[in-house]
């Protein structure tokens, strides 16, 4: 038995994770809170991909995708986490947990609770390839090396334009960033455009492995990505992007391991163990509580 | 003031006594089956699991999101030590009859007769499902409360998942039964049983609520530092709210075990905790009576009154093409974000069942009608 | 046997490069009331953290009622100078939770009110008795303790009659007025039955009147409770007034010690707080 598959899944998978967990680690580093519905985002993308590429081409549907995943990200932000700018972060925490909620039931609704099947998988990178003896599709080797480009790219933007300095800024001290001028709802929304499109783009690549996408299809994939964020350190992108690779690595050779039970388990243990013996993460910048 | 508070006493005790008469009145009018009996059992339970998050949640000021993990191991518990032995051979048919060759009703039935035998055997059940829930709550609780808010969440959440990956792991197939199903244990047929028990239970909650470590529980809500200052040990008083909460989650994952007939892993998923969450938060976080209201227009609504929203007609309006299958959760998430974004109070906000006769008297009718 | 209430061993309180309490040494005599002063930022409230067990000292002991209960030697990331200083002095680590340090007999108050906000005046002073319970939550969930908590409750009205809010204990704590919050607090510590007193800024936004009236209120309360009591305050005339001794930081290091007239009249602080000029 080989694991390699295994572990050009696990690499392929990781990047799909952190095309989500950057979403979470964005978001979570300025208004400190865990979108719950962002994993939710990511189904819908998939969904909307699947409804597109069955009635039009390829290339007005993969846009359309993106559009609509990136304003839905928008108005979440606008409808449910704004009002709440200044309630306790459990009002918060739990509007986004709503918002999850609705949104999976709306799915349920338009879909009618049956898992729709990609029918039209992007071509191309849905062509099965073959990589040193082991067979797989393409997307699986153009995910990581994506996932890179698309990396590099966000940390440009954040390090070298005016939007991302805000960005920066916000994330260091919120109050002082609006204090100093920046449109600190514009920085917030932008920072969710981002997540949102970085979300589509992930769900392209994984729902081309996967047969159907279901109204659950974004919790699992959600909270792992959350995991990888966590893991590499809150706030951190670099970080987001190495622990989900490992996380999916780790992940896939479990299951080449014969205990694919726990797989999901396996990433939860991780996450118990990373708060408890470095809650910082990887990356993560130390926060010292004020008496 | 005196008088204030007896007047409150006879209200409360009156309204207890109202929601048990109608109940045993329903029982012995309807067939187990009728729609009426199947909500009451359910939004019991529910209600039950709801005031043990809000003790949590609620007034110890711990976000947890591990109440279906606790359920769990409860549900579980109940299924493998009443299924009656007889029944284990077709039960845990890839088993050979699993690994566990009594069960506790036909065990306490042997010297205490068939019927409060049985009885006794099956509350024992539950009972042992809760401390089971109860000592995983102190084993996790050392590492994982000591982490603030929304780690918190996520690490509860994560231990949810964790023990759903257990339970469905072949090794362990000859207590679990693997992914397969737990059947043919024992159950109450009717409702009354399950209010007296999620009654009695709820009342215990109040209680410790009302109690000198329920205030200890508040203090460390409003402000830990302050709490800890006064002699508060921090990590004794979360981990004693944790323990306890679970014990009552494991209560009523038993429960719901005896209310749905079959036990699998699956349905533990933290769906189930957000839901009990958005419950919890529609009935008003901090008030118990809360909890149990909207326990009760949750369940009552979603699986009685808007049954037609999913069904093609609804108030009398035909409309198959927008009532169809899924139309009434959608409906029903969005009153949630409603109430989450501008009613952020909840239904009692942080108020009891006896303060509603502090101001507007005629509210309190609505949960006369259970 | 000395008969000091509190003493500090070279306590030293660094937070990355930052010195925030910088060897500090002092004692406190049974009875006493003692002021800490310093300009904002000498260190005074980090010094009340290190000794109430809210942060955990980098070098140094602390001494309650002839026990040690905190110390720790100098280890990790230590500012040079600090290295081998007090060498072989502190060898054991002990950093109790600040609960523990309650139980044994010491209260505080904070700068910044830091009252049980959902809870009423009443419940706020009942809260702090908590720690004096001896039922378990068994017991107590099931009343078992009946006696114990009508005592409490008895001992509560009592102490909100001494401290004058015994006509708003019903009300919630934060819709006092900010001078009876700030009494409010000091209430709280009173009900966990402490020997020692802490008081941070106890007359922090009061004005002359207000002032006046919580200097005569500490002085009543140390003889009817038979505290010794230690104070950080701003307010000159009421530092001046009731303290028997009065320690003076100045970014973290202990610059003077002495009577009050003494301390009117030492250079460094009137340095300190003035500034001294550059050019002179």
């Amino acid at each position: 038995m080989s694991l390699l598959p295994y572990m050009i899944n696990g690499i392929s998978v990781g990047g799909q994770y952190a095309l989500i967990a950057i979403g979470y680690t964005l978001v979570y580093g300025i208004l400190r809170l865990i979108n719950f519905a962002h994993g939710d985002v990511f189904m819908v993308a998939g969904l909307v991909m699947v409804y597109a590429t069955a009635s039009m081409p390829i290339y007005l549907a993969l846009p359309l995708a993106i559009l609509v995943t990136v304003v839905l990200g928008f108005t979440i932000e606008r409808v449910a986490y704004k009002p709440l700018r200044t309630a306790p972060r459990m009002s918060l925490m739990i509007s986004a947990i709503g918002v999850s909620y609705l949104i999976q039931n709306l799915a349920f609704y338009i879909t009618g609770g049956v898992p729709q099947p990609v029918s039209n998988p992007i071509p191309w990178i849905s062509d099965q390839v073959t990589v040193l003896g082991a067979s797989t599709k393409r997307v699986t080797l153009l995910t990581p090396v994506l996932t890179i480009v698309l990396v590099f790219l966000l940390v440009y933007i954040i390090n070298h334009t005016k939007i991302g300095m805000a960005m920066r800024a916000a994330a260091k001290d919120f109050e002082t960033a609006q204090l100093m001028g920046i449109k600190i709802n514009a920085v917030i929304s932008m920072t969710f455009v981002i997540g949102s499109f970085l979300a589509a783009v992930g769900a392209m690549l994984y729902f081309t492995n996967y047969p159907s996408v279901a109204i659950t299809s974004g919790g699992m994939p959600g909270l792992k990505a959350f995991v990888a964020a966590v893991f590499g350190g809150i706030g951190s992108i670099p970080g987001a992007v190495v622990g989900a690779f490992i996380i999916g690595l780790c992940e896939e050779v479990i299951k080449g391991l014969g205990y694919t039970t726990f797989s999901d388990a396996f990433t939860f243990a991780l996450l118990i163990v990373v708060l408890c013996v470095r809650p910082t993460g990887l990356f993560g910048e130390k926060v010292t509580d004020k008496v | 003031m005196r008088d204030m508070k007896k007047t409150k006493m006879v209200f409360t005790a009156a309204v207890l006594v109202a929601i048990l008469a109608g109940c045993i009145a329903l029982d012995a009018t309807l067939p187990s089956y009728h729609i009426a009996i199947t909500v009451i059992k359910k939004a019991t339970v529910y209600a039950l699991v709801a005031v043990s998050m809000n003790l949590l949640n609620g007034f110890t000021g711990l976000f947890s999101l591990g109440q279906a993990g606790f359920m769990l191991l409860g549900a579980y518990a109940y299924g493998v030590l009443t299924i009656p032995v007889a029944k284990r051979e077709s039960v845990y048919q890839y088993f050979d009859g699993g690994a566990i060759h009594f069960s506790l009703p036909e065990i306490f039935a042997g010297f205490l007769g068939d019927t409060v035998g049985k009885t006794v055997g099956m509350l024992a059940a539950l009972l042992v499902g809760g401390l089971l829930a109860a000592l995983m709550a102190y084993l996790i609780g050392l590492p994982v409360l000591r982490l603030k808010s929304d780690y918190l969440a996520i690490a509860t959440l994560g231990f949810a998942e964790i023990l759903k990956a257990f339970f469905q792991w072949n090794k362990l197939g000859p207590i679990t039964n693997g992914s397969n199903l737990l059947k043919s244990y024992p159950y109450f047929e009717h409702a009354t049983p399950y209010v007296l028990i999620a009654g009695v239970l709820i009342a215990v909650i109040l209680l410790l609520i009302n109690s000198t470590y329920g205030r200890a529980f508040k203090a460390i809500r409003d402000d830990e530092v302050a709490a800890e200052a006064m002699g508060i040990n921090l990590a004794k008083h979360k981990r004693m709210a944790f323990v306890i909460s679970s014990f009552f989650a494991g209560v009523g994952g038993g429960m719901m075990a005896m209310y749905s007939g079959t036990i699998a892993a699956a349905p533990f998923k933290s769906a189930l905790t957000y839901e009990i969450l958005l419950i919890v938060v529609i009935g008003g976080i901090g008030s118990i009576t809360g909890s149990v209201i909207a326990s009760f227009l949750y369940i009552v609504s979603s699986e009685w009154l808007l049954r037609g929203l999913d069904s093609g007609t609804f108030l009398g309006i035909n409309a198959p093409s927008i009532f169809k299958n899924g139309f009434r959760m959608a409906v029903f998430s969005v009153i949630i974000m409603v109430i989450v974004l501008f009613f952020r109070k909840g239904i009692m906000g942080d108020r009891e069942l006896p303060d509603l006769l502090d101001k507007r008297p005629k509210k309190a009718k609505k949960e006369a009608a259970k | 046997m000395s008969n000091n209430v509190l003493r500090v061993d070279h306590a030293t309180m660094q937070f990355g490069g930052v010195v925030a309490v910088d060897d500090l040494s002092l004692e406190i005599n049974k009875g006493e009331i003692v002021a800490l002063i310093g300009p904002n930022g000498a260190g005074k409230t980090t010094a009340f953290n290190v000794i109430t067990g809210v942060y955990q000292p980098t070098n140094g002991a602390v001494w309650f009622n002839d026990e040690k209960i905190v110390e720790n030697h100098p280890q990790g990331k230590m500012k040079k100078q600090y290295k081998g200083q007090c060498e072989g002095m502190y060898k054991e680590t002990i950093a109790p939770t600040p609960d523990k340090i309650t139980k044994l007999g010491m209260a505080r108050t904070f700068q910044n009110i830091r009252l049980w906000k959902s809870q009423t005046v009443f419940d706020n002073v009942l809260i702090a008795k908590h720690c004096r319970t001896t039922s378990n939550v068994f017991s107590a969930t099931f009343r078992g303790n009946r006696k114990e908590e009508a005592r409490q409750r008895e001992e509560v009205e009592e102490l909100l009659k001494i401290v004058g809010l015994d006509d708003v204990k019903n009300e919630l704590a934060t819709s006092l007025p900010y001078g009876k919050q700030r009494r409010l607090e000091i209430a709280r510590a009173l009900a966990a039955e402490p020997t020692l007193l802490l008081l941070d800024e106890p007359a922090a936004g009061m004005n002359p009147q207000e002032t006046e009236e919580l200097t005569a209120f500490i002085g009543e309360i140390r003889e009817k409770f038979n505290l010794t009591i230690f104070l950080i305050e701003h307010h000159m005339n009421l530092v001046m007034d009731i303290s028997d001794r009065i320690y003076v930081l100045d970014f973290g290091k202990l610059i003077a010690h002495g009577t009050p007239a003494e301390i009117q009249k030492n250079q460094r602080v009137i340095d300190a707080y003035l500034g001294v000029a550059e050019d002179a």
